[in-house]
Protein backbone atom coordinates (compact mmCIF):
# COMPACT_ATOMS: atom_id res chain seq x y z
CA UNK A 1 0.00 0.00 0.00
CA UNK A 2 2.59 2.05 0.97
CA UNK A 3 4.47 1.63 -2.56
CA UNK A 4 1.16 2.79 -4.43
CA UNK A 5 1.03 5.69 -2.06
CA UNK A 6 4.40 6.76 -2.77
CA UNK A 7 4.51 5.84 -6.94
CA UNK A 8 0.45 8.31 -6.77
CA UNK A 9 2.43 11.18 -4.64
CA UNK A 10 5.14 11.12 -7.18
CA UNK A 11 3.15 10.68 -10.33
CA UNK A 12 1.00 13.86 -9.15
CA UNK A 13 4.49 15.78 -8.26
CA UNK A 14 5.27 15.10 -11.13
CA UNK A 15 2.95 16.04 -13.21
CA UNK A 16 2.77 19.63 -10.82
CA UNK A 17 6.01 20.15 -11.99
CA UNK A 18 5.06 19.43 -15.61
CA UNK A 19 2.46 22.35 -15.73
CA UNK A 20 5.37 24.55 -14.59
CA UNK A 21 7.88 23.39 -17.21
CA UNK A 22 5.87 23.05 -19.76
CA UNK A 23 6.07 25.29 -22.70
CA UNK A 24 3.27 24.43 -24.12
CA UNK A 25 -0.04 25.86 -22.49
CA UNK A 26 -2.54 22.98 -23.83
CA UNK A 27 -0.36 20.06 -22.11
CA UNK A 28 0.08 22.13 -19.52
CA UNK A 29 -3.70 22.14 -19.24
CA UNK A 30 -3.33 18.16 -19.49
CA UNK A 31 -0.66 18.31 -16.88
CA UNK A 32 -3.14 19.98 -14.52
CA UNK A 33 -5.72 17.78 -15.02
CA UNK A 34 -3.67 14.76 -14.26
CA UNK A 35 -2.75 16.51 -10.94
CA UNK A 36 -6.50 16.23 -10.18
CA UNK A 37 -6.68 12.93 -11.47
CA UNK A 38 -3.73 11.67 -9.02
CA UNK A 39 -5.34 13.43 -6.09
CA UNK A 40 -8.62 11.74 -6.92
CA UNK A 41 -7.05 8.74 -6.65
CA UNK A 42 -5.57 9.52 -3.30
CA UNK A 43 -8.69 10.29 -1.90
CA UNK A 44 -10.43 7.25 -2.70
CA UNK A 45 -7.36 5.43 -1.14
CA UNK A 46 -8.41 7.72 2.08
CA UNK A 47 -11.92 6.06 1.67
CA UNK A 48 -13.90 9.34 0.77
CA UNK A 49 -15.02 8.51 -2.35
CA UNK A 50 -17.71 12.01 -2.55
CA UNK A 51 -15.27 14.03 -2.47
CA UNK A 52 -12.77 11.70 -5.15
CA UNK A 53 -15.96 11.79 -7.75
CA UNK A 54 -16.26 15.96 -7.33
CA UNK A 55 -12.18 16.28 -7.77
CA UNK A 56 -12.09 13.79 -10.43
CA UNK A 57 -15.18 15.69 -12.33
CA UNK A 58 -14.54 18.91 -11.41
CA UNK A 59 -10.74 18.96 -11.26
CA UNK A 60 -10.06 16.57 -14.14
CA UNK A 61 -12.77 17.06 -16.09
CA UNK A 62 -14.47 20.68 -16.27
CA UNK A 63 -11.40 22.77 -15.04
CA UNK A 64 -9.35 21.49 -17.67
CA UNK A 65 -12.41 21.60 -20.58
CA UNK A 66 -12.33 25.91 -19.11
CA UNK A 67 -8.94 26.02 -19.15
CA UNK A 68 -8.80 24.45 -22.67
CA UNK A 69 -11.61 26.70 -23.77
CA UNK A 70 -10.10 29.96 -22.31
CA UNK A 71 -7.04 29.30 -24.24
CA UNK A 72 -8.76 29.23 -27.22
CA UNK A 73 -10.55 31.86 -26.77
CA UNK A 74 -7.60 33.98 -26.47
CA UNK A 75 -5.83 32.72 -29.26
CA UNK A 76 -3.02 30.72 -27.23
CA UNK A 77 -4.37 27.11 -28.08
CA UNK A 78 -1.39 26.08 -30.62
CA UNK A 79 -0.79 21.80 -30.59
CA UNK A 80 3.36 23.18 -31.35
CA UNK A 81 5.15 25.63 -30.52
CA UNK A 82 4.77 28.72 -32.95
CA UNK A 83 3.01 27.25 -35.02
CA UNK A 84 0.24 29.39 -36.09
CA UNK A 85 -1.86 26.70 -38.15
CA UNK A 86 -2.23 24.70 -34.68
CA UNK A 87 -4.95 26.39 -33.43
CA UNK A 88 -7.36 25.44 -36.93
CA UNK A 89 -7.11 22.04 -35.79
CA UNK A 90 -7.91 22.66 -32.14
CA UNK B 1 19.03 39.24 -5.38
CA UNK B 2 15.38 39.45 -5.21
CA UNK B 3 15.23 35.18 -5.81
CA UNK B 4 17.28 34.45 -2.48
CA UNK B 5 14.53 36.47 -0.70
CA UNK B 6 11.83 34.29 -2.08
CA UNK B 7 14.00 31.75 -1.38
CA UNK B 8 14.58 32.86 2.21
CA UNK B 9 10.66 34.16 2.48
CA UNK B 10 9.38 30.09 1.55
CA UNK B 11 12.47 28.56 3.48
CA UNK B 12 10.81 30.64 6.67
CA UNK B 13 7.36 29.79 6.09
CA UNK B 14 7.69 26.28 5.08
CA UNK B 15 9.37 26.07 8.42
CA UNK B 16 6.65 27.75 10.44
CA UNK B 17 4.32 25.73 8.73
CA UNK B 18 6.42 22.60 9.79
CA UNK B 19 6.48 23.73 13.42
CA UNK B 20 2.56 24.41 14.12
CA UNK B 21 1.88 21.16 12.59
CA UNK B 22 4.60 19.16 14.71
CA UNK B 23 3.09 20.71 17.75
CA UNK B 24 -0.23 19.35 16.66
CA UNK B 25 -1.71 16.11 17.81
CA UNK B 26 -2.93 13.95 15.54
CA UNK B 27 -6.77 12.83 15.32
CA UNK B 28 -7.20 14.98 18.75
CA UNK B 29 -9.67 15.92 20.01
CA UNK B 30 -11.28 12.67 19.03
CA UNK B 31 -14.22 13.64 16.09
CA UNK B 32 -17.54 12.93 18.42
CA UNK B 33 -20.02 14.81 16.15
CA UNK B 34 -19.02 12.63 13.03
CA UNK B 35 -19.51 9.48 15.19
CA UNK B 36 -22.85 10.78 16.73
CA UNK B 37 -23.96 11.53 12.89
CA UNK B 38 -23.14 8.58 11.68
CA UNK B 39 -25.02 6.77 14.13
CA UNK B 40 -28.11 8.93 14.06
CA UNK B 41 -28.24 9.34 10.37
CA UNK B 42 -29.34 6.10 9.11
CA UNK B 43 -32.61 6.48 11.30
CA UNK B 44 -33.26 10.04 11.36
CA UNK B 45 -32.74 10.95 7.81
CA UNK B 46 -32.76 7.49 5.73
CA UNK B 47 -29.96 7.52 3.21
CA UNK B 48 -27.79 5.05 2.87
CA UNK B 49 -24.99 7.90 1.85
CA UNK B 50 -23.77 9.30 5.12
CA UNK B 51 -22.42 12.15 3.24
CA UNK B 52 -26.10 13.43 1.70
CA UNK B 53 -27.72 13.14 4.72
CA UNK B 54 -24.89 16.10 6.02
CA UNK B 55 -25.13 17.96 2.68
CA UNK B 56 -29.15 17.82 2.16
CA UNK B 57 -30.20 16.32 5.49
CA UNK B 58 -28.76 18.19 8.69
CA UNK B 59 -26.82 21.08 5.87
CA UNK B 60 -29.43 21.85 3.58
CA UNK B 61 -29.36 26.06 3.90
CA UNK B 62 -25.25 25.47 3.59
CA UNK B 63 -26.16 23.24 0.65
CA UNK B 64 -28.42 26.48 -0.78
CA UNK B 65 -25.80 28.68 -0.08
CA UNK B 66 -23.33 26.79 -2.46
CA UNK B 67 -26.12 26.66 -5.13
CA UNK B 68 -26.48 30.47 -5.10
CA UNK B 69 -22.82 31.14 -5.02
CA UNK B 70 -22.46 28.60 -8.02
CA UNK B 71 -25.44 30.73 -9.63
CA UNK B 72 -23.58 34.42 -9.09
CA UNK B 73 -20.61 32.79 -10.24
CA UNK B 74 -22.12 31.81 -13.62
CA UNK B 75 -24.04 34.55 -14.11
CA UNK B 76 -20.93 36.60 -13.66
CA UNK B 77 -19.25 34.61 -16.33
CA UNK B 78 -21.91 34.72 -19.05
CA UNK B 79 -21.83 38.92 -17.94
CA UNK B 80 -18.31 38.94 -18.58
CA UNK B 81 -18.50 36.83 -21.59
CA UNK B 82 -21.46 38.25 -23.28
CA UNK B 83 -23.72 36.68 -25.62
CA UNK B 84 -22.65 34.37 -29.00
CA UNK B 85 -21.89 36.89 -31.71
CA UNK B 86 -19.64 34.65 -34.09
CA UNK B 87 -19.43 31.20 -34.56
CA UNK B 88 -16.98 28.66 -34.90
CA UNK B 89 -18.80 26.87 -38.34
CA UNK B 90 -15.84 24.52 -39.53
CA UNK B 91 -17.06 21.09 -38.94
CA UNK B 92 -15.17 18.56 -36.28
CA UNK B 93 -13.10 16.23 -37.91
CA UNK B 94 -14.32 12.21 -38.25
CA UNK B 95 -13.24 10.68 -35.06
CA UNK B 96 -14.45 13.74 -32.67
CA UNK B 97 -17.64 13.58 -34.17
CA UNK B 98 -17.90 9.44 -33.66
CA UNK B 99 -15.97 9.69 -30.74
CA UNK B 100 -19.45 12.26 -29.38
CA UNK B 101 -22.21 10.12 -30.70
CA UNK B 102 -20.76 7.40 -28.85
CA UNK B 103 -19.97 9.35 -25.49
CA UNK B 104 -23.38 11.28 -25.24
CA UNK B 105 -25.67 8.33 -24.34
CA UNK B 106 -22.90 6.90 -21.81
CA UNK B 107 -22.44 10.21 -20.48
CA UNK B 108 -26.24 10.95 -20.22
CA UNK B 109 -26.64 7.57 -18.17
CA UNK B 110 -23.86 7.95 -16.40
CA UNK B 111 -24.71 12.05 -15.33
CA UNK B 112 -28.46 10.42 -14.22
CA UNK B 113 -27.32 7.60 -12.53
CA UNK B 114 -24.82 9.30 -10.20
CA UNK B 115 -27.84 12.13 -9.94
CA UNK B 116 -30.57 9.89 -8.89
CA UNK B 117 -28.72 7.46 -6.90
CA UNK B 118 -26.96 10.33 -4.78
CA UNK B 119 -29.05 9.64 -1.51
CA UNK B 120 -27.92 5.70 -1.90
CA UNK B 121 -24.12 5.58 -3.64
CA UNK B 122 -21.27 8.24 -3.31
CA UNK B 123 -21.89 11.09 -5.59
CA UNK B 124 -24.95 13.01 -5.74
CA UNK B 125 -26.20 16.36 -7.79
CA UNK B 126 -23.46 18.46 -7.81
CA UNK B 127 -21.21 15.40 -9.23
CA UNK B 128 -23.99 13.80 -11.92
CA UNK B 129 -24.52 17.74 -12.49
CA UNK B 130 -21.08 18.29 -14.23
CA UNK B 131 -20.97 14.80 -15.84
CA UNK B 132 -24.32 16.22 -17.74
CA UNK B 133 -23.04 19.33 -18.75
CA UNK B 134 -20.21 17.93 -20.07
CA UNK B 135 -22.13 15.77 -22.08
CA UNK B 136 -24.76 18.17 -23.03
CA UNK B 137 -21.43 20.40 -24.07
CA UNK B 138 -19.62 17.50 -26.33
CA UNK B 139 -22.53 17.50 -29.09
CA UNK B 140 -21.42 21.54 -29.93
CA UNK B 141 -17.75 20.55 -29.70
CA UNK B 142 -18.78 18.26 -32.83
CA UNK B 143 -21.13 19.98 -34.68
CA UNK B 144 -20.20 23.86 -34.13
CA UNK B 145 -22.70 24.82 -36.90
CA UNK B 146 -25.56 23.54 -35.12
CA UNK B 147 -26.10 27.01 -32.80
CA UNK B 148 -28.22 25.57 -30.34
CA UNK B 149 -31.07 27.88 -28.90
CA UNK B 150 -29.86 27.75 -25.00
CA UNK B 151 -33.06 29.73 -23.64
CA UNK B 152 -34.06 26.44 -22.49
CA UNK B 153 -30.91 25.79 -19.71
CA UNK B 154 -31.74 29.33 -18.42
CA UNK B 155 -35.02 27.77 -17.97
CA UNK B 156 -34.39 24.35 -16.39
CA UNK B 157 -31.77 26.37 -14.21
CA UNK B 158 -34.67 28.58 -12.82
CA UNK B 159 -37.14 25.76 -12.56
CA UNK B 160 -34.90 23.58 -10.83
CA UNK B 161 -33.74 26.41 -7.78
CA UNK B 162 -36.87 27.18 -7.46
CA UNK B 163 -37.79 23.52 -7.09
CA UNK B 164 -35.67 23.17 -4.53
CA UNK B 165 -36.23 26.50 -2.57
CA UNK B 166 -40.20 25.13 -2.80
CA UNK B 167 -39.50 22.10 -1.33
CA UNK B 168 -37.51 23.53 1.82
CA UNK B 169 -40.68 25.90 1.60
CA UNK B 170 -43.02 22.99 1.98
CA UNK B 171 -41.37 21.75 5.31
CA UNK B 172 -41.56 24.92 6.51
CA UNK B 173 -45.76 24.83 5.87
CA UNK B 174 -45.82 21.49 7.38
CA UNK B 175 -44.37 23.28 10.55
CA UNK B 176 -40.70 21.93 10.50
CA UNK B 177 -37.71 23.89 9.93
CA UNK B 178 -36.76 25.01 6.60
CA UNK B 179 -35.19 22.09 4.35
CA UNK B 180 -36.04 19.55 6.94
CA UNK B 181 -36.20 16.47 4.92
CA UNK B 182 -40.01 15.75 4.66
CA UNK B 183 -41.94 12.33 3.63
CA UNK B 184 -41.69 9.00 4.28
CA UNK B 185 -38.23 7.80 4.89
CA UNK B 186 -38.46 4.33 3.60
CA UNK B 187 -36.72 1.38 3.23
CA UNK B 188 -32.71 2.05 4.12
CA UNK B 189 -31.09 1.22 1.09
CA UNK B 190 -33.93 1.39 -1.29
CA UNK B 191 -34.26 4.13 -4.82
CA UNK B 192 -37.49 5.62 -3.72
CA UNK B 193 -36.37 6.40 0.42
CA UNK B 194 -35.12 8.88 2.34
CA UNK B 195 -38.13 11.44 1.55
CA UNK B 196 -37.09 14.69 -0.17
CA UNK B 197 -33.65 13.97 -0.46
CA UNK B 198 -33.43 12.52 -3.83
CA UNK B 199 -36.18 15.11 -5.24
CA UNK B 200 -33.62 17.79 -3.71
CA UNK B 201 -30.74 16.16 -5.33
CA UNK B 202 -32.45 15.47 -8.59
CA UNK B 203 -33.05 19.56 -8.62
CA UNK B 204 -29.52 19.93 -7.35
CA UNK B 205 -28.12 18.42 -10.49
CA UNK B 206 -30.58 19.64 -12.95
CA UNK B 207 -29.58 23.38 -12.00
CA UNK B 208 -25.88 22.62 -11.48
CA UNK B 209 -26.08 20.89 -15.04
CA UNK B 210 -27.74 23.78 -16.78
CA UNK B 211 -25.26 26.22 -15.27
CA UNK B 212 -21.97 24.89 -15.86
CA UNK B 213 -23.59 23.96 -19.73
CA UNK B 214 -24.84 27.39 -20.54
CA UNK B 215 -21.41 28.80 -19.22
CA UNK B 216 -19.58 26.13 -21.39
CA UNK B 217 -21.65 27.05 -24.72
CA UNK B 218 -20.96 30.61 -23.71
CA UNK B 219 -17.01 30.07 -23.64
CA UNK B 220 -16.82 28.03 -26.89
CA UNK B 221 -19.27 30.50 -28.12
CA UNK B 222 -16.96 32.77 -30.08
CA UNK B 223 -13.87 31.85 -32.02
CA UNK B 224 -10.49 32.47 -31.22
CA UNK B 225 -9.28 35.81 -31.20
CA UNK B 226 -6.10 36.02 -33.83
CA UNK B 227 -3.91 38.83 -32.74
Amino acid sequence: MIWFAATLVALTLGAALAVMLLRNLLAAVAAASVVSLGVAVMFVVLQAPDVAMTEAVVGAGLSGLILALALRRLGLARLEIGDAQGERDA
Amino acid sequence: MRNLATLLFLGGLGFLLLVITGGLVFGDPPMLIGRGIQQAAPDQVGAANIVTAVVLGYRGLDTLGELSILFAAATAGGLVLGSTRSRNTRPAGFILRTGVDLLFPLLLVAGLYVVIHGHLTPGGGFQGGVILAAAFFLPLLARPQDVPDHTWLSVIEGLAGTAFIGIGLAALYQGEAFLTPMLDKGVLGELVSSGTLPLLYLAVGLKVGAELASLLVRLSGDDEVTS
